[in-house]
C-alpha cells in the first residue's frame, strides 16, 4: 500500500494489485484504477509536458475532458496510441504507458527552453514571427516547430486491430449514467420502451461514484446505484453500455457511439474488436451529460498538483487516493468547500480554503472552522511555487477591488473550482441554441432542433436531488413522446450539496498581469494575456480570437477553457459575454480513433473490386493489373524478362501484324428498348440514329447541356426498337443515370426502357489483320466477309457454340471484332479463341497497349483527352454531330458565345523534334520558351507514348487555337530540358483507314 | 444522416440510398434553339441557392431508381416534404415540418 492510497476506500479492488509501466518504471495500482489514479496513488503528479512551452503538467481532471495528462499507451503486439488520456485509460498488466513531449526525460526536458522564450511564443506567434523571410519557413521554422512542439508520436505500423460497427434502433437513448441519466432510463424503461443507456466511464454512476455519503430513498448512494443498475440490467428492453462515448449527435436523432471493448484488458481475445462504432437511431434522446468543472485563471495555475476540486473528490471516493498531504482549496463556488471537508475527513490537511467571494454560506464557513480549516473568504491566489510539483501558493486579501499583501501558504496540492459548465457539446452538434443564464452564470440549452430532452446539470440544475427528479421527468417525457405515458417518480435525497457560485475572469492579482502565466487552455498553452493581446491586435469575433490564440483548439476542444476564454475576451472587448458568444462545438465529443470510424472498410474491403469473367485467366497468365473505376483491368501481360515497355511493344506488334485479344468486358452496356427508343437516342446523343439500319452501328457522342463531352461509345441497332449502347468503363453508371433522368423527368411520354447490361455480357475484342481468319471458323449463322459484314456492323449469331452479339468495330484501326457472350461463357470463349489463336501468333493485350493503339489512330479517351470543358468541335469530332437534328442534349450550347469564340483549346497531335523523347502526360505547352517566368501556358499534353508502329514518340494535346496551328513549332518545358514539338493532326497511323479491311491489305 | 421519404416506395429510408440531383422545377426548354444566349445561360447555370426553403431533386438510386422532388430547409438541412416528379410545388402553408 502506498502513502496516498487509503486502505479499503473507493471502488477499486484493494485485493488485486495490477502492475504496469510508466516511462519504463513499474508502477503498482489496483484493479479498477486509471493510469492517473494509480500514478497519484504513488505520489506521481508529473505526467506530461505541454504543447508549446513544454511546461511540466499533471492531471487536472479525473475524466475525459483531461487536457494535460496525455500519454502514449502500448498494449503489446505492436499496438501503440498517442495522446491517450491517463484519466480514462484503465490499467492492466500488459500496459506500457509513456509520457510525451519530453526529451530526454520527463523531469528534465530540453524543449522547456520554449518556456523561457515565452514572449516570442505569444498569441499569433505563428503569423507574426514566421512571416519573413519566406524561405525560412520550410527550411528553418517549420522543422524546428515540429520537433519542439506537437502532441505525441503517431504509430508507424499498420493498426493490427479489428474495429466493428453496428446499427441500432431504440425508443430512448440516454447519454450519461449519472443520477439524471439513471433516473431517465428507469422512468422510460419501466414503461416498456426500448432504452439504451451509455456512459463513457468504465463504471456507470457518474457523480454518485464520487458522493458515497448520499442517502437516496433510504439507501446509501452506492446501494441505490447497485439496485438501479440491477433493475435496469434485468429488463430485456434495456441495454447498458459503459465505456461507450456518444461522439456525435447527427440529424434526426442519429447518435454515433464509440464503445471501447478491449483497451482495458491485459489479454484480450485475439479475434475481439478493439472498438465498436454504433450508429443509433433513437426515437427520443435524453442528454444527461452533467457539467464540467471550470478551472480558475491565475499565475501558475498549471503546475503539477494543481487540479480541479471535483477531480480530487473523484480520486478520493472512487479510487481511494489522496491527491496530496497538505492541500489548499481556491474557489468561487460552494462545491469546493465540500471537497475540502471530504478530504479533511480522509486525513488530508487542508491548509486553507481561499474563496474570492466575500460572503459565503455561513454553514460552510462554520463547518470549516469546526474542522480547524482556515476559511479565507474575500481572498485571491496570485502565484504558485514549485517546479515539478506545486509547493506553495501565494494568497492575498481582496477588498473593494484592491488586492492586499500576499503570503505564501505551503501545500503539495492546490484544488481549484471556478464553478461548473453544463456539458452541451452533443446538444450543440444538433445546432440547438444556447442562452446565457445570468443566475447560474452559464449557457443553458435554449431552442431544440431534435427530439431530445436535456436533464440535470446539463441544464443548470445543481445537486443530486434535482438531477434525479429532472432525469425522471425527462425519461417520462421521452416515453410519453413515443406513446408510453407514465408519471415520473420522486426521490428522497439526504446529504445533497447543491450550492452556488460566482463567475469570474482572471483572479485579481497584485502582480503585473502582463507577466503572468495564467493558463486558460492548458493543452495549447494559451494564457489570459494571449487572449487580451489578440483583442488588442484587432480580433473582434470569438472565432477569430480562437484561431489567433488557438484557445479551445486542443484535443479537449475547449471543454475546460471555453467559458474562461469567453469571459476574458468579453471583458477585453468590453461587451457582455452572451453577445460575444461561444465557438461552435463539433463532433467528435472526444478524440476518436480512425480505426473506429473506418470499421470494416479497410484493405480489400475499402471499396469493391470488380472483376471480369476473364480476370482469373489474366491473373494466371501473370498479368499486371490497374484499377479503372472500380474494375481491375489487365494492363499488360509480361513474358519472363519483359518490362512494361517491352510487353506493350510486343502486344501492339501482334495486333498490327497478326491478331490480338483484349478483354473489353468492363465497357458499360445499356440496352435501350421500346417504340420510342430511336427518338430517345436522337435526343440524347449528338449523332443521327433514325436512319441507322438494323444490323449497323455508329460511334455515339454524349454531351452535357453545357455542350461539353461527357461520354462516348459504339451503339448498335439490333432491331427497330432495340439498341445496344456502350459507354466508357468509368461512365456506365453515370450515363444510365443521365438517361434515366431525361426519360423520367423531361420526356416521360417516351415509351422506352433502359437496362444496365454491363455485367451480363463478357466482351472479347479480336483485333488485327488476322482477326477474321481466327474468328470465322467459330461463327455460325453469319457471313463474316467484308461484303456481308462490313465495318460498323452488328449481328446476333453463335460463336464457339455460345449465343453472341458480334460487333465489327475497331478501337485499334485494324480489322476488328468484339464478341459479346453471356458473362458465364466469357472465360470459355476466351480460352477457345486463345487456343485457336496460337496458330496465328496471337497475343493477349492489356489496357496499356489498347491506349497506345488508339492514340496512334487519334481516337480520344473521354476523361484523358477531354476534361469536362471540351466540346465536339474542340476534339475534332464535329463530324459526329447530326447537324440536321432540331435538338439534342447540349446542342444549344454549341453556339454559345464562349464556345464559338476563337482561342479555345483544341485537340491536336504533337511530334517531338527528337523522336526518342516521350513527353510527360500533363506537361504544359508554351509558344516561346525564351519568355520570362512565369510563362504563358497555352495547353497541355493529354496522351503520350512511344509508338512501335511509327518508330517514334507521339502525343495528343489540348492547345489554344490548336486546329489553326498545324505545322507550328511549340515547346514543352520538362524537368531538365525544354522540348520542341511540331503540331500535327491527331491521326498518326493509317490516316486513310485502309487497314480496317484486314488481311487484304499487306501488313 | 438524414432520413428521406421516397414518394414512390412510400418509405422513409436513410440518406445513403439516395442521390442529390440539383434544383427542382427547372424544366428543359421545349425548343432550346429558340432561346437567347442569356435565357440559355440562365437555364444552364443560374440557380436560386436560397437560405431556407429549397425545392430540389433527389433520386432513390439504391431503391426504386426514381427521381422525385423534395422541399428542404437549407439552414436546418431538414426535409419538409417530398413529392413525385411532375407534381406542382406543394402548398407549404399547412406544413408543420418546416424548420426555421
Ligand atoms: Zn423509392
Amino acid at each position: 500500500m502506498t502513502a496516498f492510497r487509503i486502505p479499503g476506500k473507493g471502488r477499486i479492488d484493494h485485493a488485486r494489485p495490477v502492475r504496469f509501466t510508466f516511462d519504463g518504471r513499474v508502477v503498482e495500482g489496483r484493479a479498477g484504477d486509471t493510469v492517473a489514479s494509480a500514478l497519484l496513488a504513488n505520489g506521481i503528479h508529473l505526467m506530461g509536458r505541454s504543447f508549446k512551452y513544454h511546461r511540466p503538467r499533471g492531471a487536472v481532471t479525473a475524466g475525459s475532458e483531461e487536457p494535460n495528462a496525455l500519454i502514449r499507451t502500448a498494449r503489446g503486439r505492436g499496438r501503440a496510441e498517442p495522446n491517450t488520456r491517463a484519466t480514462m485509460q484503465e490499467i492492466h498488466e500488459s500496459l506500457a504507458a509513456e509520457s510525451q513531449n519530453r526529451w530526454p526525460a520527463l523531469a528534465f526536458d530540453v524543449g522547456a527552453i520554449n518556456d523561457g522564450l515565452y514572449m516570442l511564443f505569444s498569441a499569433g506567434f505563428y503569423y507574426k514571427t514566421f512571416m519573413w523571410p519566406r524561405s525560412f519557413w520550410d527550411r528553418v521554422y517549420e522543422p524546428l516547430i515540429r520537433r519542439a512542439a506537437g502532441l505525441g508520436r503517431a504509430p508507424t505500423d499498420p493498426d493490427p486491430d479489428l474495429y466493428a460497427s453496428r446499427n441500432l434502433h431504440c425508443d430512448v437513448l440516454v447519454v450519461g449514467g449519472g443520477p439524471a441519466g439513471l433516473a431517465a432510463a428507469l422512468a422510460a424503461a419501466r414503461t416498456g420502451a426500448e432504452v439504451v443507456l451509455v456512459d463513457e466511464q468504465a463504471e456507470i454512476g457518474g457523480t454518485l461514484l464520487s458522493e458515497p455519503h448520499l442517502v437516496i430513498d433510504g439507501q446509501p448512494a452506492w446501494d441505490w446505484l447497485a439496485a438501479a443498475l440491477a433493475e435496469l440490467g434485468a429488463m430485456p428492453n434495456v441495454r447498458l453500455m459503459p465505456r461507450t462515448t456518444a461522439i456525435g449527435y447527427y440529424h434526426q436523432n442519429m447518435v454515433g457511439l464509440c464503445q471501447r471493448l478491449t483497451d482495458h484488458l491485459a489479454d484480450p481475445p485475439a479475434d475481439a474488436p478493439r472498438e465498436r462504432l454504433w450508429r443509433v437511431r433513437a426515437g427520443q434522446v435524453v442528454l444527461a451529460q452533467g457539467a464540467i468543472e471550470k478551472p480558475l485563471v491565475f499565475d501558475g495555475n498549471d503546475r503539477p498538483g494543481v487540479m480541479l476540486s471535483g477531480a480530487a473528490q473523484t480520486f478520493l471516493h472512487r479510487f481511494g487516493v489522496r491527491v496530496g498531504r497538505r492541500a489548499v482549496v481556491v474557489t468561487t463556488h460552494d462545491s469546493a468547500w465540500h471537497t475540502a471537508f471530504d478530504l479533511a475527513a480522509a486525513g488530508v490537511r487542508i491548509a486553507a480554503i481561499v474563496d474570492l467571494r466575500p460572503g459565503v454560506d455561513g454553514a460552510l464557513t462554520a463547518r470549516a472552522a469546526a474542522l480547524g480549516i482556515e476559511g479565507l473568504t474575500g481572498h485571491t491566489v496570485t502565484d504558485t511555487r514549485g517546479r515539478l510539483r506545486v509547493s506553495g501558493v501565494r494568497v492575498n486579501p481582496v477588498a473593494d477591488g484592491r488586492v492586499g499583501p500576499g503570503r505564501i501558504v505551503p501545500c503539495d496540492a492546490l484544488l481549484m473550482c471556478g464553478g461548473w459548465t453544463p456539458s452541451l457539446h452533443l446538444f450543440s452538434h444538433t445546432r440547438g441554441t444556447l442562452a446565457w443564464d445570468e443566475a447560474s452564470g452559464a449557457f443553458l440549452p435554449d431552442r431544440k432542433t431534435e427530439a431530445c430532452q436535456i436533464a440535470g446539470a446539463g441544464r443548470g440544475l445543481w445537486g443530486v436531488a434535482a438531477a434525479l427528479e429532472d432525469g425522471a421527468k425527462a425519461g417520462a417525457e421521452a416515453a410519453a413522446a413515443i406513446g408510453r405515458a407514465t408519471a415520473p417518480g420522486t426521490f428522497a435525497v439526504q446529504g445533497d450539496r447543491p450550492g452556488t457560485g460566482l463567475v469570474v475572469r482572471e483572479l485579481p492579482t497584485d502582480a503585473d498581469p502582463g507577466r503572468a502565466k495564467a493558463f486558460v487552455d492548458f493543452q495549447n498553452d494559451v494564457t489570459a494575456k494571449d487572449i487580451r493581446l489578440a483583442v488588442r491586435e484587432g480580433m473582434r469575433s470569438i472565432e477569430h480570437v480562437k484561431r489567433y490564440t488557438t484557445t479551445g483548439m486542443a484535443t479537449d476542444q475547449g471543454k475546460l477553457s471555453n467559458i474562461n476564454g469567453l469571459m476574458i475576451a468579453a471583458d477585453a472587448l468590453d461587451r457582455p459575454a452572451p453577445e460575444v458568444g461561444l465557438t461552435t462545438f463539433r463532433p467528435p465529443y472526444t478524440p476518436t480513433s480512425f480505426g473506429a470510424l473506418a470499421g470494416y472498410r479497410r484493405d480489400g474491403h475499402f471499396e469493391v473490386t470488380r472483376k471480369t469473367p476473364i480476370d482469373p485467366w489474366a491473373e494466371a497468365q501473370g498479368a499486371v493489373f490497374e484499377p479503372v473505376a472500380l474494375w481491375r483491368r489487365a494492363r499488360y501481360f509480361p513474358r519472363p524478362g519483359e518490362d512494361m515497355d517491352a510487353a506493350v511493344a510486343r502486344e501492339c506488334r501482334a495486333v498490327r501484324t497478326g491478331v490480338g485479344m483484349f478483354d473489353a468486358s468492363t465497357l458499360g452496356k445499356i440496352e435501350v428498348v421500346g417504340p420510342d427508343a430511336v427518338t430517345f437516342l436522337e435526343r440524347m446523343y449528338t449523332n443521327p440514329w433514325a436512319k441507322l439500319g438494323v444490323g449497323r452501328c455508329r460511334y455515339g457522342l454524349l454531351l452535357g447541356e453545357d455542350g461539353f463531352i461527357r461520354d462516348d461509345g459504339v451503339i448498335g441497332r439490333l432491331a427497330p426498337d432495340r439498341f445496344h449502347v456502350t459507354t466508357t468503363t468509368g461512365g456506365a453508371a453515370r450515363v444510365l443515370s443521365v438517361m434515366e433522368d431525361y426519360l423520367q423527368t423531361e420526356w416521360p411520354d417516351l415509351d422506352v426502357w433502359l437496362t444496365s447490361t454491363s455485367e451480363q455480357w463478357a466482351v472479347v475484342a479480336v483485333q488485327g489483320p488476322k482477326a477474321r481468319a481466327l474468328l470465322a471458323p467459330f461463327v455460325q449463322g453469319l457471313d463474316l466477309s467484308e461484303a456481308a459484314f462490313p465495318h460498323m456492323s452488328v449481328a446476333e449469331c453463335t460463336v464457339a457454340g455460345f449465343p453472341a452479339r458480334l460487333f465489327r468495330v475497331s478501337f485499334t484501326g485494324e480489322l476488328g471484332f468484339e464478341v459479346n457472350v453471356p458473362a458465364r461463357h466469357g472465360r470459355a470463349l476466351w480460352e477457345t479463341l486463345w487456343q485457336a489463336g496460337q496458330a496465328h501468333g496471337i497475343a493477349a493485350y492489356g489496357t496499356e497497349a489498347m491506349h497506345l493503339l488508339r492514340a496512334e489512330k487519334g481516337f480520344i479517351i473521354v476523361g484523358q483527352d477531354t476534361d469536362g470543358t471540351v466540346t465536339p468541335q474542340d476534339a475534332g469530332l464535329s463530324w459526329a454531330i447530326g447537324k440536321a437534328k432540331p435538338d439534342f442534349v447540349g446542342k444549344r450550347s454549341l453556339v454559345r458565345p464562349d464556345i464559338v469564340a476563337p482561342g479555345r483549346k483544341q485537340l491536336v497531335g504533337l511530334l517531338t523534334e527528337d523522336p526518342d523523347v516521350v513527353l510527360e502526360e500533363g506537361a504544359q505547352i508554351v509558344a516561346d520558351p525564351r519568355q520570362p517566368v512565369p510563362m504563358r501556358m497555352i495547353g497541355h499534353v493529354t496522351s503520350s507514348y512511344r509508338s512501335g508502329a511509327l518508330g517514334r514518340s507521339i502525343a495528343l494535346a489540348l492547345v489554344e487555337g490548336g486546329h489553326g496551328r498545324m505545322g507550328e513549332t511549340l515547346h514543352v518545358p520538362m524537368p531538365g530540358k525544354t522540348h520542341a514539338v511540331r503540331v500535327t493532326g491527331v491521326t498518326f497511323y493509317d490516316p486513310e483507314g485502309a487497314r480496317l479491311k484486314g488481311e487484304e491489305v499487306p501488313a | 444522416m438524414l432520413l428521406i421519404h421516397c414518394p414512390y416506395c412510400d418509405e422513409t429510408l436513410p440518406e445513403a440510398e439516395f442521390a442529390y440531383a440539383g434544383e427542382a422545377h427547372i424544366a428543359r426548354p421545349a425548343d432550346p434553339m429558340a432561346l437567347s444566349d442569356e435565357e440559355w445561360r440562365d437555364f444552364l447555370f443560374i440557380r436560386s441557392n436560397p437560405r431556407g426553403t429549397h425545392y430540389e431533386r433527389w433520386r432513390h438510386v439504391h431503391g426504386c431508381g426514381r427521381f422525385f422532388n423534395a422541399v428542404r430547409d437549407t439552414v436546418s438541412d431538414r426535409f419538409v416534404t417530398t413529392y413525385r416528379a411532375g407534381e406542382p410545388r406543394p402548398d407549404l402553408s399547412a406544413s408543420t415540418g418546416a424548420a426555421r
